[in-house]
């Protein structure tokens, strides 16, 4: 392991180890941590230095470190990419903030082509330890190219490993793992969860960073799903108990590479899955998920592996927002048509 | 209204020392150079020619190798032997330097091992040799999207700059970054960026453009109603027109413009102006879209011929050009048997190294291929 994922922090010893704290600031501690642990660690982004974000995720850590590790960089998302992929050859670890899930695409052909390929290309020569932080999801009502959920687009791109947090905890961990990795990181962040706080215990970590995890015990069917998705199924498991139905829910933290062993302990014992995404459905995670617990857990399946996502139509107009996004309604219509086999 | 009164003529005078008949003749341009040229002596002079030679027989011999059905895909530098070895021969052994894919002259040059192109060429790899492996000179590998390196060039210049690996006046340990592109990369949004970037944070670097004049099949004209040279200073750049197919010229202007570039003086742009003799690539055919008198006009202007008429006329041997000529076969001859010398690719080498730690899907979609070729032995299939 290298020194960046073992980080100190910053915090005084007076600091308790265990604190509330919103996600974003958690994700903030977590750059902080790492910015602190190694100086090639940088930032670079669109309005991420003095203004500390849009979202205030890296607020005040330009006033702390300086404007040579926190660069507010032209307006240019290629460009972002790109030169963060010349500084690590140079032996630098970048971590770019893309301002919105749909302002990434203009970085995409440095992501995918040059990116996710040059350790491939360099025969193990180069190391490419770029993270890329994309706020990503609905629920904000906010115009197009800002609540979209392109986790499949790199998910499908071999070379990148793609992980997204949903809890304070994770956010301030994995941040610091995605910063520790030697291979390129999509770190995509649920916008929606940035002001639920949570408990960070800045003392250890509780999971490696590509860890499933099972969130919340039952037996009767396995919710699987990441990002705020995941408070959407533990409000769904709530409803469902009320309902006398006891639900799993399996928050998938890592999506490239997937740890299946939660979900197919978790689907062994319920014999019914069912996962959730904001994304379109069409060729989706939730649908590569849905595959591979049907080729591995077949004989412990009693209903097929049903999947609820966001409509194949472009992330609507903000005002349909809610019909779009998954809901714990719509969840639970797919928990019931699971127990009806 | 025809908006061509707001186009800038492009420059009349390009720097250039050498003439198209190899006489020596600065244009105006040229002359805050002429020092440096002035100081080259035989050596260096014999040394640009000897470049330039021995790299158009491995070219030749490798456009052959591609005809034969060796190699999959040949991109002759045929005819811009003098930018890339000028521009080569300028930098310093402690500068970095990032080629498009073209760049055969700069790689031989700074130590990269002609075969290793071979083996790209040839299906054997992606990239072919190690960047930061010392034999190497500091030369990234190619990089086949167009424009692409420009940002990579730029980010490393950051990275320069952030470590002070440069500006500190002593050029014998300041570092710098040359990157190459081409005509038609210049329209290439991330060539934009690249330049928006470096100028935002004084990258030491150097935009080298080898304007070929073709882009495959259309013509610059298509990419550029304005001199390239000219968007520079849009980026507040100093940008210099040079004579491609003038080795003294091309080494001049790069050796000013990396040494500026890494006093400290921000990045710095340079068009050379030369010709694709050859096809974009074996697969290509340009008499579909150029004319035979117009490749005949610049076949007058071969940087090569041009040398070799002020070596002549400065009194160089035949005994040279014959040394030449000798080491160019011995060049070529050793690339094509050491081709023929090439092996395989086990299966599983496209399991490595797509990840620097070990992936479980990969890793389970590696052993999956070994049990399904171990299945056929014994004359299953």
């Amino acid at each position: 392991m290298t020194a960046q994922s073992t980080p100190t922090g910053t915090a005084a010893d007076a600091t308790p180890a265990v604190q509330s704290m919103p996600f974003s600031r958690a994700i903030n501690a977590g750059l902080r941590a790492a910015l602190a642990a190694s100086d090639r660690v940088l930032l670079m982004g669109e309005d991420i230095g003095r203004l500390g974000g849009v979202f205030r995720v890296t607020e005040g850590l330009q006033a702390e470190f300086g404007d040579r590790r926190v660069l507010d960089s032209p307006l240019a998302e290629s460009g972002l990419v790109g030169t963060a992929i010349g500084l690590a050859m140079a032996g630098f670890r970048p971590v770019v903030e893309i301002q919105f899930d749909g302002f990434v695409f203009p970085a995409f052909d440095q992501i995918t082509t040059q990116l996710a390929k040059l350790t491939n290309r360099h025969e193990g020569a180069l190391q490419m330890p770029v993270v890329i932080r994309i706020p990503y999801g609905g629920h904000i009502g906010a115009v197009e190219h800002h609540q979209e959920s392109p986790e499949a687009y790199f998910t499908h791109t071999p070379g990148l490993r793609v992980v997204s947090p949903s809890t304070p905890n994770d956010g301030y961990w994995m941040i610091q793992d995605a910063i520790a990795s030697p291979d390129p990181v999509i770190f995509l962040e649920p916008k929606s969860k940035y002001w639920q706080k949570g408990e960070v215990d800045t003392s250890a970590r509780a999971l490696p960073l590509h860890a499933s995890r099972i969130v919340r015990r039952g037996t009767d069917v396995t919710l699987v799903g990441h990002g705020a998705m995941v408070t959407t199924m533990l409000q769904a498991a709530v409803l469902a108990e009320a309902e006398g139905t006891s639900v799993e829910v399996v928050d998938l933290r890592s999506l490239s590479p997937i740890d299946y062993g939660p979900i197919l302990d978790s689907v062994r014992r319920t014999g019914r899955m069912v996962y959730a995404q904001e994304a379109p459905g069409f060729t989706s995670l939730g649908s590569e998920v849905a595959a591979t617990v049907m080729e591995k857990a077949f004989y412990a399946l009693e209903a097929p592996v049903l999947r609820v996502s966001g409509f194949d139509v472009p992330f609507p107009a903000a005002k349909l927002e809610g019909v779009y996004l998954p809901d714990a309604d719509r969840i639970l219509e797919a928990v019931d048509r699971a127990l009806a086999y | 209204m025809t908006s061509d009164a707001t186009v800038p003529a492009a420059s009349p005078d390009p720097v250039r020392f050498l003439q198209a008949d190899g006489t020596f003749a600065p244009t105006p341009a040229a002359e805050r150079y002429a020092p440096l040229v002035d100081a080259l002596g035989d050596t260096e002079l014999e040394g640009f020619y000897r470049d330039m030679a021995v790299i158009r027989a491995f070219d030749v011999q490798a456009t052959n190798l591609q005809r034969q059905g060796q190699l999959a895909l040949w991109p002759p530098s045929y005819g811009q032997e003098a930018a890339q070895v000028g521009s080569a021969r300028a930098a310093r052994p402690q500068d970095h330097l990032f080629p498009s894919y073209r760049e055969h002259v700069v790689t031989r040059i700074r130590g990269v091992d002609p075969l290793d192109i071979i083996r790209l060429m040839r299906g054997l790899t992606h990239g072919g040799w190690n960047p930061f492996d010392p034999k190497n000179g500091n030369t990234h590998i190619y990089t086949l999207v167009l424009g692409a390196q420009t940002l990579h060039a730029t980010g490393f210049g950051m990275g320069l700059v952030f470590d002070g690996r440069c500006g500190t006046g002593d050029p014998e340990r300041d570092e710098a970054v040359i990157v190459y592109y081409g005509d038609g990369a210049s329209s290439q949004g991330d060539v934009h960026e690249a330049m928006v970037f470096a100028a935002s944070y004084r990258t030491p670097e150097v935009f080298f453009l080898q304007n070929n004049q073709w882009a495959i099949s259309v013509p610059v004209e298509t990419q550029s109603r304005t001199p390239l040279h000219l968007r520079g200073a849009g980026y507040g750049m100093p940008s210099i027109a040079v004579d491609g197919n003038d080795v003294l010229a091309s080494w001049a202007v790069t050796r000013v413009a990396l040494d500026e570039a890494r006093a400290g003086d921000g990045p710095r742009a340079i068009e050379a102006m030369t010709y694709r003799l050859g096809a974009h690539t074996t697969s290509d055919d340009p008499t579909k879209y150029r004319t035979a008198d117009e490749e005949e006009s610049w076949r007058r202007r071969d940087p090569i011929a041009r040398m070799k008429a002020y070596l002549l006329a400065r009194g160089a041997s035949e005994a040279f050009f014959a040394d030449v000529d000798a080491e160019a076969a011995a060049v070529a001859d050793d690339v094509r048997t050491r081709t023929n010398e090439l092996g395989g690719l086990e299966p599983d080498a496209m399991f490595a190294h797509v990840y620097s730690e070990e992936h479980p899907l990969v890793e389970e979609q590696r052993r999956w291929l070994a049990d399904y070729e171990a299945s056929f032995e014994g004359g299953a299939a």
